[in-house]
């Protein structure tokens, strides 16, 4: 054998595997009501929690949650993070900021985006967003029923 | 309560970008070297376990399958455990119930990850639900700045203070690495060096954040009459939690961290733990993000809530501290994801038997292990002692 510092080969692959993802009822009523501009939760009839998205179950009571409510476009940061990588598939561009938004009289943290301000420079976003501040919904003109028909939280002036 | 489990013997790869063998050839590489430094051949063993991160890390589905013959699995019953960063933990927790059971009397445990060979934060990416939650919270970096953020405005933690903690923590690991001869990333780091490191996700850093390294580790969980029989001596089991939340990022609260107190609680009970900064004399914690590692600090129970920095500053998790963290540096400086868990488990049990080398803590009798899995969703504890 070759003594010393060997290379060996490498093998270049790829797999590329389409999918179809049935949403089944709930997710289907949830993005129908994003279409029209309204963000819908279901309430726990046992543990009275308010959950967003609309759910069909309760993850804590195992119960059927088939009360549906509109619920404010209104919220609070409860965390955020600003990222200036570009991950693979991820259909959001850099720089944005992720969050968890308390939306107004719900019980779970809704995930999505905050923007409406500059994202350029991470010290001017850090001094701007703050946990505790106030956002509102701020929506695509064009909506194909995903989660993107809501552009993003921008903060209320 | 089973049967009494020990562990007797482990094995490791040289870990780091591992483009010199293939991936079967690198989980042979641990397997050979557990069963040469214990002696003990695949003839003795009665059931395999494997584990690994979700398949498109390497492009391979059922790697359990895959590995079948380095694992010397052939005419044996295989398992596979798959816990996303939990794997290890898993893994480990999967071979104490199949020798707890009194179903097998001892079991080969092996944990493996190439990240080098595929793309691990899109990976990491696939993990998320497809309809909502992938779109906004890519890899693991901003997961877990969102969480540290949290952490540091709930508890009102300057940020100069984390900084300074964060980097007091990768400046010891990265140091403590070079006397583990597995580690992969070992570094003089300047505080300097660290503090003007690229941003990752704001406030998170170059420093802050684990390599990707592709490594394997092998173990071996016996039961006491084959302890006996084998005369190695043991590191036994005598504590295991594991607890997890909704799948949702939102639905529970990642700061006063549920799975990450009641895991860690479960493992104490077990083990008769009362006060882990005394009783426990050394601890593994799960530490890919520093930041992250301080607020496990706290979730359990090695300090109080909001005190993890001042802790770290004043050196209580150092080596030479009350109760040292991570001395084979940790998940921080060696991170090949399914085996890294596993690798936890095995740094305390060769703490508590005395075999840990240039990082071990003398004395050491009573060792915490630990990983975290999927969107911050479980969180796993072992507790091994040098007693049964």
């Amino acid at each position: 054998m070759v003594s010393g510092k060997v290379e060996y080969t490498i093998l270049k692959d790829e797999v590329a595997i389409p999918y179809e993802l049935a949403m089944g009822p709930t997710w289907t009523r949830f993005f129908e009501g994003l279409k029209e501009e309204k963000i819908y939760a279901t309430r726990c009839p046992r543990c009275n929690r308010v959950l967003v998205p609309a759910r069909s179950y309760c993850p804590r009571c195992f119960v059927e949650t088939d009360q549906w409510l509109e619920v404010s476009q209104e919220g609070t940061i409860v965390c955020w993070a600003l990222t200036e990588y570009e991950y693979f598939a991820i259909p959001v561009k850099p720089p944005y900021i992720g969050a968890l938004i308390k939306l107004d009289g719900t019980d779970t943290n809704f995930l999505h985006l905050i923007g409406g301000i500059d994202l350029s420079d991470p010290e001017y976003v850090r001094k701007t967003v703050k946990n505790g501040m106030k956002v509102k919904a701020v929506w695509n003109t064009e909506k194909k029923g995903t989660i993107m028909d809501i552009k993003y939280f921008e903060p209320v002036r | 309560m089973g049967r009494p489990v020990a562990i007797i013997g482990v094995g490791q790869t040289r870990h780091g970008r591992r483009f010199d063998v293939s991936y079967p050839e690198l989980v042979k590489e641990a397997v050979d070297a557990l069963f040469d430094t214990t002696g003990i051949g695949p003839d003795d063993v009665d059931g395999v376990v494997s584990g690994t991160m979700p398949s498109m890390m390497e492009g391979v589905a059922l790697t359990h399958f895959y590995f079948a013959d380095v694992l010397r699995s052939v005419g044996k019953p295989i398992m596979k455990t798959e816990t996303c960063g939990s794997t290890g933990a898993s893994l480990a927790i999967t071979g104490y119930y199949w020798v707890a059971s009194g179903m097998a009397d001892l079991v080969l445990v092996v944990g493996s990850e190439k990240m080098n060979e595929g793309d691990s934060q899109a990976t990491m990416t696939t993990v998320l639900e497809p309809f909502y939650q992938r779109y906004f919270i890519a890899g693991a970096p901003g997961i877990f700045s969102m969480q540290s953020q949290e952490w540091s405005v709930r508890f009102g933690i300057p940020e100069d203070k984390i900084r300074a903690a964060a980097t007091r923590l990768t400046i010891d690991h990265h140091s403590d690495a070079f006397d583990n001869p597995y580690a992969h990333i070992k570094k003089k780091l300047t505080e300097e060096e660290v503090n003007n490191a690229r941003i990752i996700t704001y406030p998170v850093r170059l420093w802050d954040v684990c390599p990707n390294s592709d490594g394997a580790c092998a173990v071996l969980f016996a039961s006491e009459d084959k302890v006996k029989q084998m005369g190695r001596k043991p590191a036994w089991i005598r504590g295991v939690g594991y607890s997890g939340e909704e799948y949702w990022f939102g639905d529970s609260d990642k700061v006063v961290w549920q799975s990450a107190i009641q895991a860690s609680r479960e493992a104490y009970r077990m083990a008769g733990v009362t006060n882990p900064i005394e009783d426990l004399d050394v601890a593994e914690v799960y530490n890919p993000f520093t930041f992250q590692e301080l607020l496990f600090y706290e979730c359990f129970g090695f300090c109080d809530f909001g005190k993890a920095c001042d802790e770290t500053l004043k050196g209580t998790f150092a080596r030479d501290g009350k109760l040292p963290c991570d001395p084979s540096g940790g998940t921080l400086c060696t991170n090949p994801i399914g085996a890294t868990g596993l690798i936890r488990v095995s740094e305390a049990a060769l703490q508590v038997t005395g075999q840990a080398g240039d990082h071990q803590i003398p004395g050491a009798k009573l060792a915490f292990a630990h990983a975290m899995g999927g969107v911050d969703q479980y969180n796993a504890v072992l507790i091994l002692g040098s007693e049964l």
